[in-house]
């Protein structure tokens, strides 16, 4: 049996406040990427009760993912936003979630993010993130844009860290750790990363 | 002077794009904060540093 919505709402206002879940349950969270980044940035959304989630990826589960992303051996095979979708809602079974699954390009960007209040730049590749980047900062100018930029490899994870580059913009990551052979991601440290991603956004709304 | 990246340079009379090529970064992979606010990418090459401009170059790096 899982609990009714009532139940849920009145747990989080027990853990979070009240004041602090209204920000929460009334805000729209865009999670453009759903890889390491990505799925644990909407786990982490998802369970903060966010109210709604725009999921968007147009890749598929893989094998390879497994080593680091939030999905399970059953999903091979599924789209990541099917898959992500599923499994949040076994999380937050009254989460409102809207999926996209396709490719954010500079022309599609706009009308996808439309809706959201915070945007978390979730990528993989380095263009396609500088890209997200000029979008969003420059013809989305009321909105707020959570990126990441270096978080592969064995590096300490206390170097991973959240900065403000401007009124609108966080970056979190070391900035500097790239995606190489031999220097690849692994769950702990993409997940540090992803929290940060998730934390800067749940503090936006806090307002802090 | 110019300050980049916390470091005062003398890069006045240069357009952003020249700044930056000339620094070796990879434009495509960039994000240019300058005094609060990120320049569009279509403006770098016209965009002139001036004289006291403070600007920070983000530079991304693939994983995720």
């Amino acid at each position: 049996m899982i609990p009714t919505r009532e139940e849920m709402e009145q747990a989080f206002k027990m853990r979070h406040g009240k004041e602090l879940q209204e920000k929460f349950s009334s805000a729209v969270v865009a999670v453009c990427g759903l890889g390491g980044l990505g799925s644990h940035i909407a786990e982490a959304l998802a369970r903060a009760g966010i109210g709604k989630l725009i999921l968007i990826d147009f890749d598929y589960v893989d094998v390879s993912n497994l080593h680091r992303q939030q999905y399970k051996a059953t999903q091979v095979g599924k789209s990541k936003t099917e898959a992500m979708e599923e499994n949040l809602k076994e999380i937050a079974p009254y989460l409102n979630t809207e999926v996209h699954n396709v490719k954010i390009t500079r022309d599609n960007a706009k009308e996808l993010l439309e809706e959201a209040d915070i945007i978390c730049e979730a990528f993989d590749d380095a263009e396609s993130k500088a890209m997200l980047t000029d979008v969003v900062l420059c013809s989305m100018r009321e909105k707020y844009l959570v990126a990441a930029s270096g978080m592969a490899g064995m590096g300490s994870a206390n170097d991973i860290r959240t900065r403000k580059i401007t009124e609108r913009f966080y970056l979190c990551g070391d900035e500097t750790s790239e995606v190489k052979e031999q220097h690849s991601l692994v769950a702990s440290r993409v997940m540090v990363c992803a929290a940060h991603q998730a934390h800067a956004v749940l503090r936006i709304l806090a307002g802090k | 002077m110019v300050k980049i990246n916390g470091k005062l340079l003398e890069a006045e009379g240069k357009t952003l794009t020249e700044y930056l090529e000339g620094a070796g970064y990879q434009i495509p992979r960039v994000a240019v904060e300058k005094n609060g606010e990120i320049v569009p990418k279509a403006e770098y090459s016209h965009t002139v540093l001036k004289n006291g401009d403070s600007v920070e170059v983000v530079s991304f790096v693939g994983g995720g």
